[in-house]
C-alpha cells in the first residue's frame, strides 16, 4: 500500500427532497484496500454507492480521485467525457442482477472483449484470446464463450459480469450486492474468486452488502450505515467482533447461526 | 394557368423546403452526423422512401434532370412512380442515364459508374442510427455519438466473426465518416461501400420516418469499420452478367425455372445497357438474341 489514498470522499450527502439518501459521509479509500458498506436495506448505501460511482449526482460534497498520473481529480468537475472513460477502463462496477452488467443478447466473448475494443483494441484474435484467459480466470469453461449469457446460470453470469470489469485491469471495482441472489454454495465459490482476485490483482474495492458474512470474507474495513449517516466505522474483524454502537450490535446479533 | 389550386413546385412549400435546407447544410458542415428534421407527411407510405424524396424535393431546381433507382434498377415500381411524381410536380427532366442525371435519388445501390460533382445523389434511409440493434435508448445512442464511445459496433463485428467465421454483414454496413462519425450508409451492400470515400457526387441521405438527414460532404473519407486481422472486403462475384458480361461489378440472382435455373445479371441496369449498346455481349445474349426474351 502506498501513503497516498486513491479516493477521497468528504461531506457528500445525497437528499431526495426532504429526504434524507445519505448525509455527510467522509472516508478515504488506498489502494488494495476491500471497503464493505453494510446496514439495513434502505439505509443509503446503494445511494452512497451510486454517488461514488458519479451514477447519481450527490447533493453536496466532493469525491476525488487518483488518477493514474497521481493527480487528484474531483468526479464531479471532469468533463463527462472523461467520466465516463474512468468508468470504462480504472473502474469496474458489478450490479446485483447480471443482466443489468452484461449485455444479455451478445456472447460471452463479446461481453469480455466489449471494453477492449471501446479503448481501441483492433485485433480480433487477440480480443477473443484475452476474452477466453478471462473466462478460465473466472471458472467459466472455454468452451462457452460463443454463448449468450442468457444461456449461463446465476452464478456463472454474475462471474461473466466480474470478468467484463477486469479485463481493462480497473484499480478500483464498485459492487452492489454481488452475491446477491445466489444459493449459499455458489455465494461462497464467488466470494473465494472475488477474494483471489483482488488479492492477485491489487484492486481496491467498495462493496455494499446487507450480508455481513459478505463483509467479513471480503473486506479489510467496513462501514456500517443507518438512516443515511455512517454510524461506525472501522477495521471488519473490529466491528464485527467488537461493535460499540447499539445498532452494530443489533446487527451483529441478528446473524442467525444454523 | 387555370384557377385551380396547384402543388408548389416540387409538392413541398417554400417554408418545409427552407427548413429541409438548412438541416441539409447542417449535415454537409457536420460529415455523418444525423441532423434531426420536420419530416413532413408525403403521399406514399413510410419505407418507400419519404426521406429522399423530400431531400431532393428541396434541392431540385427547374434545370435539374433527375434519375431514381431502386435495387440499381430504373424500371422497379418505386423508381418509377418517385420519377413520375417529380414530372407531375416540378416538370422536372428524368432519365435513366447516370450520367446525364444531376440528382440521383436511390434505394440500395450506387451506380457503376463513377459520378462527378456536378451530381448528387439521395439515399432512401430506412434506419439511420449505425449503433440502433446495439443500443435501443436514443439518450444513450445519441451521446455515444457526442463521445465518440463506438465499442459497441465493433462487438457486433466481433459477434459476427465469433459465429460465422468472417464479417457477415452485406448492407448497412458501418463506416466512420471523416475520422469522426460512425454512419450507417442505409442498406447499400457493402460492395458499394469502396464508392462512397473520396467521391466527387454530394451524398445526402434522408430518413423520413427516423426523422434525421446525414450527409457525406464530396471528398471525405468513408472507412469501413473492420478487424486488423479480419480486413474489410467487398463481395466478389464468380460470374459475369449474363447479358453484358461485365465483371466486377454488383450482380443479381434471378431465378429461371423451378429446375435450379439461374442467372447473374448487373444489379445497375443502365449501366448494363449502355454496355450491351456499346457492343459487350454476356453468356447469354451471345448464341442467339431471342434467347433474352
Amino acid at each position: 500500500m502506498t501513503d497516498t489514498p486513491l479516493l477521497k470522499v468528504s461531506g457528500v450527502s445525497k437528499f431526495y427532497g426532504s429526504r434524507i439518501g445519505c448525509k455527510d459521509v467522509n472516508f478515504e479509500l488506498w489502494p488494495g484496500e476491500v471497503l464493505a458498506i453494510v446496514g439495513e436495506s434502505g439505509s443509503g448505501k446503494t445511494t452512497l454507492l451510486n454517488c461514488l460511482s458519479t451514477r447519481l449526482m450527490p447533493t453536496a460534497g466532493s469525491v476525488e480521485y487518483r488518477m493514474r498520473d497521481g493527480n487528484f481529480r474531483d468526479l464531479y468537475h471532469m468533463s463527462e467525457a472523461e467520466r465516463r472513460f474512468l468508468m470504462r477502463t480504472d473502474w469496474g462496477f458489478v450490479h446485483q442482477n447480471p443482466a443489468d452488467g452484461l449485455r444479455m443478447t451478445v456472447s460471452a466473448g463479446a461481453n469480455v472483449g466489449e471494453r477492449l475494443m471501446a479503448i481501441g483494441d483492433r485485433h480480433y484474435g487477440k480480443i477473443r484470446e484475452t476474452a477466453s484467459d478471462w473466462l478460465s480466470r473466472v471458472e467459466i469453461s472455454t468452451d462457452r464463450i460463443d454463448d449468450q449469457p442468457r444461456a449461463f446460470s446465476g452464478g456463472m453470469r454474475q462471474r461473466l459480469q466480474i470478468a467484463r470489469n477486469l479485463v481493462t485491469g480497473p484499480r478500483l471495482v464498485f459492487m452492489d450486492e454481488p452475491t446477491g441472489g445466489l444459493d449459499v454454495s455458489v455465494q461462497a465459490r464467488l466470494l473465494d474468486l472475488l477474494r483471489g482476485l483482488v488479492n492477485d490483482l491489487g484492486l481496491a474495492a467498495i462493496v455494499v452488502t446487507h450480508d455481513l458474512a459478505v463483509a467479513r470474507l471480503l473486506s479489510h474495513r467496513m462501514m456500517v450505515m443507518k438512516d443515511g449517516h455512517v454510524i461506525e466505522h472501522g477495521l471488519t474483524d473490529r466491528v464485527l467482533d467488537d461493535p460499540r454502537e447499539p445498532y452494530t450490535q443489533l446487527l451483529v446479533s441478528s446473524i442467525l447461526q444454523v | 394557368m387555370t384557377d385551380l389550386a396547384t402543388y408548389n413546385f416540387a409538392y413541398l412549400d417554400e417554408q418545409t423546403k427552407r427548413m429541409i435546407r438548412r438541416a441539409i447544410l447542417k449535415a454537409i458542415a457536420i460529415p455523418g452526423y444525423q441532423v434531426p428534421f420536420a419530416s413532413r407527411e408525403m403521399p406514399m407510405p413510410y419505407g418507400w422512401g419519404t426521406g429522399g424524396v423530400q431531400v431532393t424535393a428541396s434541392i431540385i431546381g427547374p434545370e435539374d434532370v433527375l434519375k431514381v433507382i431502386d435495387q440499381g434498377a430504373d424500371d422497379t415500381t418505386n423508381a418509377v412512380s418517385i420519377r413520375a411524381f417529380f414530372q407531375k410536380v416540378a416538370n422536372v427532366a428524368v432519365t435513366t442515364h447516370t450520367s446525364d442525371a444531376t440528382i440521383i435519388q436511390t434505394r440500395h445501390r450506387i451506380p457503376e459508374q463513377k459520378l462527378g460533382e456536378n451530381q448528387v445523389l439521395v439515399y432512401q434511409v430506412p434506419i439511420p442510427e449505425p449503433l440502433r440493434f446495439l443500443e435501443p435508448r436514443e439518450t444513450e445512442t445519441r451521446k455515444m455519438h457526442a463521445l465518440e464511445e463506438y465499442g459497441l459496433m465493433h462487438v457486433k463485428l466481433y459477434e459476427d466473426i465469433a459465429h460465422n467465421g468472417r464479417i457477415s454483414k452485406t448492407y448497412a454496413y458501418p463506416v466512420k465518416v471523416d475520422s469522426r462519425y460512425v454512419m450507417d450508409p442505409s442498406p447499400t451492400p457493402k460492395f458499394d461501400n469502396p464508392k462512397m470515400h473520396m467521391s466527387d457526387a454530394l451524398q445526402l441521405f434522408g430518413a423520413g420516418r427516423e426523422k434525421r438527414i446525414y450527409a457525406v460532404p464530396p471528398y471525405t473519407e468513408v472507412v469501413s469499420l473492420d478487424f486488423e486481422d479480419y480486413p474489410f472486403e467487398v463481395q466478389k462475384f464468380d460470374q459475369n452478367c449474363a447479358l453484358c458480361g461485365a465483371h466486377g461489378v454488383y450482380l443479381d440472382e434471378v431465378v429461371l425455372d423451378d429446375k435450379g435455373g439461374r442467372m447473374f445479371v448487373c444489379s445497375d441496369t443502365d449501366h448494363c445497357e449502355d454496355r450491351r449498346e456499346h457492343g459487350h455481349v454476356g453468356e447469354m445474349l451471345a448464341p442467339s438474341k431471342e434467347a433474352a426474351e
